[in-house]
């Protein structure tokens, strides 16, 4: 039978770290069902009939968060043999507090005292055997990073697994609070297995519900339960889950304070980066040339010249025209050649000539997750997020997002408020992406050739969208609460492994082509077709003028959508929806469908034609808007379905982001022409004020989600 | 008493009393602040919220308003 082995520690301590070196190459990503946690699994390198799950980074086994609650069942209910918790050795603290409730449980426990190898160039020392006895269980030193300690960790972890010796905790609370909990030990003595007796009890001593609701206790047991824990609570004068949390940190003081011998010394290097980087006065300058540096590099400078490089040179002169030439000499069938060549290396290769810059992108993203500062960078910024009802994690997702909305997307899952997660998925793309700089160059430059900040202003645009969409969410039932609490851990700067940072990207750049390029070879190939076939009194033909095609059949039929927002036109219509594939189609679009083949966004003639398709410039404007704000592309609809797991708030969000976009639209077209270019007043305009109105409404009202629970006082003041 | 939001910049103080209750109560002591805890305040965002904080060995960030839950003397 396989054996398994689960890794368990707090959030940064080298868990996944130990996970690769131990896995080696032949882990996968899987997530569990149903919740939005990542959990990895990999077979030992050394025994390959031993699983390792690496289970995400958790500070305690409350009840209240859902990363701790999977890891909890995931104890309880997948049995592993034995549990690997990592103890960050230079924060053994607070790393120590889980290794109390982690003995509890009624399992084979290990310690890996991680990161030795800072504890010793800190000059600090461990009294492993001192330790090792205290808490129950047997220490072994590592340094995940540098590859030592885990082989031999591993070695005993499998020893243990087959000789199968349940850990007994160490520690023991004070004498009421044991006598306590042997009373509820009587209580529940036979429901529960014997190792785990004690586990149980404590969580019924601390009221956790989870457990309350899976034990069913009768109503004399619950009755009996509520009178030991009130009892004590009243004699200790506080509540239950206190007193327990309380003496568990007593026990590790004192332990700590036997076992641990520090060498006192003044500040450590990060100490001093952390001074100048979150200094009150240097902080925001410092933040802003981080960023500029890492977009300059990946999108401007570098990402530009390998983008470029690839889409112009690798796929449109040498892979489209030697896979054109092949198919032409095997003599395949035109429509063959057309969908090959056009559509699918066409339509592909627009999206994988991204890659490259989403690599460097991905790069130094990476670097900045792995050496401590982005957990600064929501220090910093939280104060602003928190004024329209997100918190200061949220901002690292809409900053990526200004690169790529699929990694901005995938980046949320840093936030580990449900709510503000969902929240921070469906306004992050607001933000325009790289993609969508062409659209904005090209109506801009055609439209408004003389206003030159209309550019920089989509930015604001997009930051103005998602401030009022998280004032406006925030005040419906599905998002009102409290914001998310932001006690979080700062952690040490280090300099990062620069294997850690490989694999970072390379896992992340990886999805983004797999899953990406399923999703955009599938719609290319459609998009193709209906640009290439009409349907005549012969059935389906390729035809010559596009007006003719099957697009231009289904654009003539969403036209009519669009024509309050003064773009209904099939080409117009066609164009928002191609953007669909990837947002650089938009104009792509109005290059094809004005014959002028593979064009630029600064195409002269392009710049005269467009103006032809729309009513007024405010039209035009409005089209850009709704291009900028409607769903993102497939690439990043594939993005938020993954991360938000659920069809339901996939279509939820695709649809809020395109209601949103079709009012601002509606608005700027309705008002901005009837105020700026002599359209007369009449029911448009009247219906865009009463958009405004609605607006203002979902901004300004007061909302409280315990209005209903407050009644009743109210009621009985009067009475 | 005075809470942990009213403590100075480079002050250290000593946990009292924790009030608030539920997920925020257990969070805050889960991450190690416990009654008799010595808490040395660091810093200061730089827009004024949320404070940096010294606890067990390691830096924490707080917001004010979840700062002033933690009673110190």
């Amino acid at each position: 039978m396989a054996i398994k082995i689960a890794l368990a520690g707090n959030p940064n301590c080298g868990k996944t770290t130990m996970f690769n070196d131990l896995t080696g190459s032949s882990q996968y990503v899987g997530n569990w069902p149903g919740v939005t946690v990542e959990k990895k699994e990999g077979r030992l390198r050394t025994h390959k009939d031993v699983v390792v799950t690496d289970l995400p980074g958790i500070y305690s086994l409350s009840p209240y968060t859902l990363e701790e609650v999977v890891t909890r069942n995931y104890i309880l209910d997948e049995h592993p043999d034995v549990v690997i918790d990592l103890v960050d050795g230079s924060n053994i603290e607070r790393n120590l507090y889980l290794t109390t409730q982690l003995t509890e449980m009624g399992l084979p426990v290990i310690i890996a005292l991680n990161m030795i190898d800072i504890v010793q160039k800190n000059g600090d020392k461990i009294d492993v055997e001192k330790l090792s006895q205290a808490l129950g269980c047997e220490v072994i030193e590592t340094s995940a990073i540098k590859g030592t300690g885990s082989r031999q960790v591993a070695e005993r972890a499998v020893q243990m697994a087959l000789t199968g010796v349940k850990t007994h905790p160490g520690h023991t609370f004070s004498k009421p609070v044991e006598e306590a909990l042997s009373g509820i030990e009587s209580l529940i003595d036979g429901t529960v297995p014997q190792e785990r007796l004690r586990w149980y009890s404590i969580k019924l001593f601390e009221r956790d519900e989870k457990v309350l609701e899976k034990l069913e206790l009768d109503a004399d047991g619950k009755k009996r339960l509520e009178e030991i824990v009130s009892g004590l609570e009243a004699e200790l004068d506080d509540d239950s889950e206190s007193i327990i949390t309380g003496e568990r940190y007593q026990f590790i003081g004192k332990l700590v304070s036997q076992c641990v011998r520090k060498r006192q010394s003044g500040l450590t290097t990060s100490d001093k980066i952390d001074r100048v980087v979150t200094n009150r006065w240097l902080a925001l300058p410092i933040f802003a040339a981080v960023m500029y540096i890492v977009y300059f590099v990946s999108v401007s400078w570098l990402g530009t010249i390998v983008t470029d490089w690839t889409n112009d040179t690798l796929f449109a002169e040498t892979i489209q025209p030697a896979v054109g030439g092949w198919l032409e000499a095997v003599g395949a069938a035109g429509w063959l050649q057309g969908l090959i060549v056009d559509g699918i290396i066409g339509g592909v290769g627009a999206v994988l000539g991204f890659v490259p810059q989403m690599f460097i992108l991905f790069f130094f993203l990476s670097i900045l997750e792995d050496c401590g500062y982005m957990a600064r960078v929501a220090f910093i910024m939280d104060r602003i997020f928190r004024k329209f009802g997100l918190s200061g994690k949220s901002f690292i997702p809409m900053l990526i997002s200004s690169g790529c909305g699929v990694p901005g997307i995938m980046a949320t899952r840093t936030i580990e408020n449900e709510k503000d997660r969902r929240m921070t998925i469906m306004t992050t793309t607001f933000i325009p992406c790289g993609a969508k700089l062409p659209i904005i160059a090209l109506i801009a430059g055609a439209v408004f050739p003389n206003i030159t900040w209309m550019a920089p202003a989509t930015y604001f645009f997009g930051i103005f969208m998602v401030v009022i969409s998280g004032i406006i969410l925030k005040k419906t039932k599905m998002f009102a609460g409290d914001p998310s609490p932001f006690v979080m851990e700062l952690p040490q700067y280090h300099f990062p492994a620069p294997k850690g940072v490989l694999l970072h990207m390379w896992e992340r750049g990886k999805a983004f082509i797999i899953k990406a390029g399923t999703v955009i070879f599938v719609a290319c190939g459609i998009i193709w077709f209906l640009q290439s076939f009409g349907f005549g009194p012969e059935g389906l033909y390729m035809v010559e003028d596009e007006n003719a095609s099957l697009l231009a059949a289904i654009g003539g039929v969403i036209a009519p959508v669009f024509l309050p927002l003064g773009f209904g036109n099939w080409q117009a219509a066609v164009a928002s929806v191609s953007g669909l594939v990837a947002k650089e189609n938009v104009v792509g679009t109005f290059g094809v469908l004005f014959g002028l083949g593979e064009v630029g966004e600064d195409d002269p003639a392009l710049l005269s034609m467009v103006p032809t398709l729309f009513a007024t410039s405010a039209s035009a404007l409005a089209f850009m808007v709704f291009n900028l704000t409607c769903a993102p592309c497939f690439a990043a609809i594939g993005a938020i379905r993954r991360e938000m797991m659920s069809a339901k708030w996939t279509w939820f969000a695709i649809g809020y982001m395109t209601v949103m976009a079709y009012v601002m639209g509606f608005i700027i077209n309705q008002l901005g022409g009837f105020l700026f270019y002599g359209v007369s007043f009449g029911i448009g305009q009247v219906l865009a004020l009463i958009c405004v109105a609605a607006l203002l409404w979902g901004l300004l009202r007061s909302y409280n989600p315990n209005k209903t629970a407050r009644k009743p006082a109210v009621a009985g003041a009067h009475a | 008493m005075k809470t942990l939001r009213s403590a100075k910049c480079g002050e250290t103080v000593t946990v009292q009393k924790l009030g608030g209750e539920g997920a925020l109560k257990r969070r805050i002591m889960d991450m190690g602040i416990t009654k008799g805890t010595s808490i040395y305040v660091r810093k200061v965002a730089p827009l004024g919220d949320p404070v940096e904080i010294t606890i067990r060995g390691y830096e924490l960030s707080i917001r004010k308003n979840e700062a002033e839950n933690i009673l110190v003397d």
